[in-house]
């Protein structure tokens, strides 16, 4: 069967560049087909009538149409824009963390994955509305990395397969979890967790997120369970980020 | 295949945005086959676009290379006590058609963005808020564009500026001449709606 010349996708607008005189490229995480990227026309005049619904960070359902090798978008509407979320910088800053994150994991293979989708709009929802968002994010860190197959090993030794004992560890980014202390001292690539660090890691893992919600770390634990993950993002990506380097700008 | 010149030229061409192989080739042949003057014309422009410009030290808007200020910051006419905050060059430009502001401006250069990693010492940030300082400027309008992007530049610099003890304003959003209330966005049509006018 031919694939469809039009249909209707619920997105989230991830980034948009500059395409052509007056036209968009945006990239999408679809409910429906996963990371898509399409063509907006016209968008970045200011009579568009698509625009509007464009912006990045924006819950929208689309009328999509397939052109010669790209998408093209013909229909769009919000369905949430996550307003309060854009009246603040470093909110701004978060949403783009999190779309950084979303597709820099990704590719436009068009499969379905309904549990990103879902993290990824509840995640959005968070960002505009909780008072601080330092946990709706590492919670997103975890669980993003569970949907993609990337689920890190925190229960036992990810080399000796031991059960991981109440005491400091290591972690290894290229083994793909906690290692303990026996079989991660010395190694190279590894780095040190806290006891602690690694107790907030499990029960994010774990929990759904009223329960993870609860967890109220120390500040040194939260810079603590934040680096470890943008190191282990850093590997898995081999490279880094950008949206941290910018975050650390403005908060300065 | 072709002689060198001719596919060097069509390699140059085909760097420029929205030129694929096949327009450089036909402008290519448009030269070869055009009179001298025009070829050499365009390649004196070329030329002179790099070596004759440069950016005003006030308001880094573009300039003819060799003097230190443009025309907008030189002029005698025009109000020094209110600063406009543009993107780009072509967004003063635009600016300018409409003939109805007399204050002076400041060219950012860019604008901020996570994703792409464009943080605020890429933009030309400090220069503003040096001139800002200089305690001249009573009034600063941002006049980045209405996107996430110019958005959170226009946070941040209402972050930098508000201390400095100066008038902010945002360029007013609503709906465009010619459009139309049912395709408007709701972000668009609710600003529209507390941002409406008096109609005396």
């Amino acid at each position: 069967m031919r694939p469809e010349r039009s249909f209707r996708l619920e997105a989230v607008v991830l980034h948009h560049s500059d395409w052509g005189e007056a036209d968009r490229l945006l990239t999408l995480y679809t409910r429906e087909k996963g990371k898509v990227r399409a063509i907006a026309k016209g968008a970045r005049k200011v009579r568009s009538r698509k625009a509007g619904h464009l912006e990045p960070f924006t819950r929208v359902t689309l009328q999509l149409a397939r052109g010669r090798d790209l998408l093209i978008v013909t229909q769009a509407e919000t369905l949430d824009a996550y307003q309060p979320l854009r009246e603040d910088l470093l909110r701004i800053g978060y949403a783009a963390y999190v779309a950084e994150l979303l597709d820099r994991f990704t590719y436009e293979d068009e499969s379905e994955n309904r549990n990103i989708f879902r993290l990824l709009t509840e995640t959005l929802s968070r960002i505009s509305a909780e008072p601080d968002p330092w946990l709706s994010l590492r919670y997103y860190e975890v669980h993003l990395l569970d949907h993609l197959g990337f689920r890190p090993q925190l229960f036992s030794c990810a080399n000796c397969k031991t059960e991981i004992q109440p005491v400091d560890q290591y972690f290894s980014a290229s083994q793909g979890g906690v290692l303990c202390p026996k079989c991660g001292v010395g190694l190279p690539g590894v780095w040190e967790v806290s006891l602690d660090a690694l107790k907030y890691l499990r029960h994010f893992q774990r929990s759904t997120y009223r329960e993870a919600k609860r967890a109220r770390p120390l500040a040194a634990i939260q810079n603590e369970v934040e680096s470890l993950m943008q190191r282990n993002f850093t590997y898995l990506l081999e490279r880094e980020l950008n949206t941290p380097g910018f975050i650390k700008q403005i908060k300065k | 295949m072709l002689p060198d010149p001719i596919q060097n030229l069509i390699l140059a061409l085909e760097r420029l945005p929205g030129v694929g192989p096949k327009t450089a080739s036909r402008l290519a042949f448009f030269l070869l086959r055009a009179p001298l003057e025009l070829s050499s014309a365009l390649a004196d422009a070329l030329t002179e676009l790099k070596s004759k410009t440069g950016l005003c030290q006030e308001c880094f808007n573009i300039t003819l290379a060799g003097s230190e200020r443009c025309n907008v910051c030189e002029s005698p006419q025009r109000d020094g006590s209110v600063l406009c905050v543009v993107e780009e060059p072509l967004d003063m430009l635009a600016l300018e058609r409409i003939g109805a502001y007399r204050g002076k401006y400041h060219v950012l250069h860019g604008v901020l963005s996570p994703i792409e990693g464009i943080g605020p010492d890429d933009l030309k940030i400090k220069p503003l808020l040096e001139r800002v300082r200089r305690g001249e400027v009573k009034e600063v309008i941002l006049a980045t564009n209405p996107s996430m992007e110019g958005d959170a530049t226009a946070l941040y610099l209402r972050q930098q500026l508000q201390p400095l003890n100066v008038h902010l304003t945002r360029l007013a959003r609503g709906l465009p001449v010619g459009g139309d209330l049912e395709y408007a966005d709701q972000n668009t049509l609710l600003r529209a709606l507390t941002g409406r006018q008096e109609m005396s």
